[in-house]
Order: C-alpha cells, then sequence, then structure tokens
C-alpha cells in the first residue's frame, strides 16, 4: 500500500490511537484503586498532622493511620449555607473540589471577606472533622478545612480548634504553590507552631491574622501571629481565608453556638 | 557492551548533553530541582519516557507514513507521559503532588521529541532504546547537579535530612534565597555549561 497515500494515512493513525488509548485506559483504570487510597490516606494523614496525634514529618505507615484515624477522627458534614451541621448525611460523598466547580453543589459568594480572600465559591456542604484525643467519646478538638488564594496558587489547609471553638490547636497546608522558602514558609514547623494557643474570636468578630514583623507571645498578643518575611502576600492571602472561613459564611455560626454552649 | 552501544549510551552525558550543549529542556530543571528527590524522581521518569518513546518510534518507524510522523511521536510520548504520571500517582505519591504538572509537561519536554525525530526515525530499536536512555542520563546528571546544591545551599537539606543546620532552627546557617529560584538554577546550570566546556573546549560556540 502506498505510504503516503491517504487511505493508509488515516488507517495508520486510526491503528496508533487505539494502542495508544488501550494503553492509557489500561493503565489508568488498572492503577485507580491505588491512587484513590493514596489519596484519601494523604487527607488522613493531613487530619492527624494538624491535631498532633501524627507530629509532621514522623514516619508513619498505612496501617498506623488507617488505626489512628479511625481511633480518633469523626468526619461530620457541615451545610455551609445554613452552617448547621447535617447529622445524617454520609461523609463520602461531600468532595469539596468537584462541588467548586459544580454550579448545583456550590453558591456564589459577593461578601467582601470573600472577595478579599478571592474565593469567589463555597461548596454547599463540607466536612469538619470532630476529634476525640483521649477515647471518651466526647469532642477535644475541631479540624476545620480552609482554603483561599495566596500570592501565586490557591492555599488548601486545615486549622484545628480546640473545644472551646476559639483556641488554635494547629494550622497546615497540604497543597499551595507559593514561592519556596518564601510564602511556602507556610510550610515551617516552627512558623505553624507560633499558632497554637492563640484566639480566633475575639468577642464574635474574627480577630486572629497574619500581621506584619513579629508577633508578641500569646498571652501578650492573642489574635497575631509574625508575617512571614518576603512573603507579604502569602501572609494577607492567610489571614483572609481565616477571616472568611471563621466568619458568617463559613464556621461562624457552628462555632459561635459551640462558644455560647461553652460559657453557660 | 560494544564500542558504539558505549558511544551511544555515554557520548550524551558530557559530550552532546541535552540541556548543556543542545540546552534542552530548560524549563523543567528549573522547575523541579529545589530538591534533590524531586529531581531524581524527575530524571527516573524522563529516562522512562525518552527510552521507551525511542524504543517505540523506532519499532514501527518503516511505517510512519513521513506527512504525519510528529503526530504519531507526539501521539506515542503523550501516551507515555500520562502513563508515567499515573504510575507515580499510585505509587510515589507525596512525589508526584510535588512534582505536580512537571511530570505531564514531559510532553513538551524537547529532549524526548528531539530525540525520536533526530536519532529513533533512523536508527534501529535497541540502539535507539540506548540512546534514550543516554539522553535521560544526560538530563539527569544536570537536574541533579543543579539539585544537589540547589537544595544544600538553598534549604540546607540533601534529601529533606538536615545538613547546614538552619538559622530558623535554631543552627548557624542562612540560606541563600537565590538559590531556592528560579534563577538560581540558571546560574547552576550556567556553571555546569561552563565547566563543561573548559573541560571540552571543541564545544565552545564559534562566535
Amino acid at each position: 500500500m502506498d505510504r503516503n497515500g491517504p487511505t493508509y494515512i488515516v488507517l495508520f493513525a486510526a491503528a496508533v490511537c487505539l494502542v495508544c488509548s488501550a494503553f492509557v485506559s489500561t493503565a489508568a483504570v488498572s492503577l485507580k484503586e491505588r491512587q484513590e487510597v493514596n489519596k484519601k490516606l494523604d487527607q488522613q494523614l493531613k487530619v492527624l498532622n494538624v491535631t498532633g496525634i501524627i507530629k509532621e514529618g514522623e514516619a508513619a505507615d498505612r496501617a498506623t493511620i488507617v488505626a489512628k484515624y479511625e481511633q480518633h477522627i469523626t468526619p461530620k458534614v457541615i451545610d455551609l449555607e445554613s452552617g448547621q451541621l447535617v447529622p445524617d448525611a454520609d461523609p463520602a460523598t461531600v468532595d469539596v473540589k468537584k462541588a467548586l466547580g459544580d454550579p448545583a453543589l456550590s453558591v456564589a459568594m459577593t461578601s467582601p471577606e470573600a472577595k478579599a480572600a478571592q474565593v469567589p465559591r463555597k461548596p454547599k456542604q463540607a466536612l469538619i472533622y470532630e476529634v476525640d484525643l483521649d477515647g471518651d467519646k466526647a469532642t477535644d478538638l475541631f479540624v476545620l478545612p480552609i482554603f483561599g488564594k495566596g500570592l501565586w496558587s490557591t492555599l488548601w489547609g486545615f486549622l484545628a480548634l480546640e473545644k472551646d471553638g476559639n483556641t488554635i490547636k494547629g494550622i497546615t497546608y497540604y497543597e499551595h504553590g507559593e514561592t519556596p522558602g518564601l510564602g511556602g514558609e507556610v510550610d515551617n514547623p516552627l512558623w505553624k507552631a507560633k499558632w497554637i494557643g492563640r484566639k480566633v474570636y475575639n468577642g464574635d468578630k474574627v480577630a486572629i491574622g497574619v500581621k506584619k514583623g513579629a508577633a508578641g507571645t500569646v498571652a501578650e498578643d492573642p489574635y497575631a501571629v509574625d508575617g512571614l518575611s518576603g512573603a507579604t502576600l502569602t501572609s494577607n492571602g492567610v489571614t483572609n481565608m481565616l477571616r472568611l472561613w471563621f466568619g458568617e459564611a463559613g464556621y461562624g455560626p457552628l462555632l459561635k453556638k459551640l462558644r455560647a454552649g461553652g460559657a453557660s | 557492551m560494544s564500542t558504539k552501544t558505549k558511544e551511544v549510551l555515554l557520548d550524551p552525558l558530557l559530550n552532546n548533553n541535552p540541556i548543556a550543549l543542545q540546552v534542552l529542556g530548560i524549563c523543567s530543571a528549573l522547575a523541579v530541582t529545589t530538591k534533590l528527590e524531586t529531581s531524581v524522581v524527575m530524571s527516573l521518569a524522563v529516562i522512562a519516557v525518552t527510552a521507551l518513546s525511542n524504543l517505540s518510534v523506532s519499532v514501527i518507524r518503516n511505517f510512519i507514513p513521513p506527512s504525519i510522523r510528529i503526530i504519531v511521536q507526539l501521539t506515542i510520548i503523550a501516551s507515555l507521559v500520562i502513563v508515567t504520571d499515573q504510575v507515580l500517582k499510585a505509587f510515589l505519591f507525596d512525589i508526584s503532588k510535588q512534582l505536580s504538572v512537571f511530570v505531564g509537561l514531559i510532553i513538551t519536554n524537547c529532549i524526548v521529541m528531539g530525540r525520536a525525530e533526530a536519532y529513533a526515525m533512523a536508527n534501529p530499536p535497541t540502539a535507539s532504546f540506548i540512546d534514550g536512555v543516554g539522553n535521560g542520563l544526560g538530563y539527569s546528571l544536570v537536574l541533579i547537579f543543579v539539585g544537589f546544591f540547589r537544595e544544600l545551599f538553598g534549604s540546607g537539606k540533601l534529601f529533606g535530612m538536615s545538613v547546614l543546620q538552619l538559622q530558623t532552627e535554631g543552627g548557624w546557617y542562612n540560606p541563600n534565597g537565590l538559590l531556592v529560584l528560579a534563577p538560581g538554577a540558571f546560574f547552576l546550570i550556567g556553571v555546569f555549561i561552563w565547566i563543561n566546556r573548559v573541560i571540552k573546549p571543541d564545544q565552545v560556540d564559534a562566535s
């Protein structure tokens, strides 16, 4: 057959496509299960990291992560439109990233907080995690997902709160694309350690934020954390996303109830 | 190993290095070399893709219609890259997260297509495979060189282990912030090319 003839070319192209697509789909399908497991495990590890149950960087194998997660963590679905928990919803059905891309599963936000954090939409449902540290079945910590824009990228993370709904237990970012060494210092364990013990709310106002320069000790400066030098925009991004997610549009209503309950 | 095989395999390391002499694949060399670990994994991924794409292209080289040869090469390379990405996600999840989009961008790495077009289209499968491995190794050499210096002096670590105690962690070393940014890699690649050309003066461009 003539190698330059159109019939040969079309047939050849079709054959190449067929072989390649069979190859790619076989790989994708056969590896999918493993990848899903990895993804889930990674999320679980990050939740455990932010609570301090497994220290960050500490080596933990698959079985340990799964066991500790089962033992300590209970995911709960929160309705972000009302700000209340949905007790009978199945946490496994919630996928925040997918929801953000689907107009049926997310709502637009126009508040100044949302503009500042550059989060134009929020999912209708999100997950929060209740953490039982000592095995008495009572919630000791809450892990709340946060996300918002930094300088280059959207930062995705978790913030852990004590059961008073106000005191910070830990913060971590599990996905971001900020400049290593500058904004990427949100990963620095020393910087993250500075958050512990600080308060989110002053009265009902979200007061926590990253300030320029160094903040004082927890007692002197309960609502501020050291800025990241050379990364003002990332620092502002962190402040803005906290203002958004702990305000009315996010976990504000839920935590307000919690704080009121603690006071009575 | 015959002399010819050795030449095909080792020539791209220093004599005809894809980055240093051919100046291909610079983009990813800047992006993934802030750490040694990611550099090594990226190197392995590129070696796998160049070797296998060279092999597959060479096997069917006599059947490829000349008018669509580039598209055929690209289809093969793209498939291999997607599979590599999937494998990394399944077995080296943490690292694949750090490499993020750059594994996918191996498709646009000029080394892969350059070798398929320049070598595999005209040589038998075994030689093409070895040429692919050799060029992948040449790329790796530079990546690991750059990654070593960037991680050591940029963050005081090697493979994530503290080597130079950082001031921010109570040590003495004040890291060089330039090295963790892309320009740091430019300087290092420049130094690599410089050293390479001092040793091998025949690589100096006629000007």
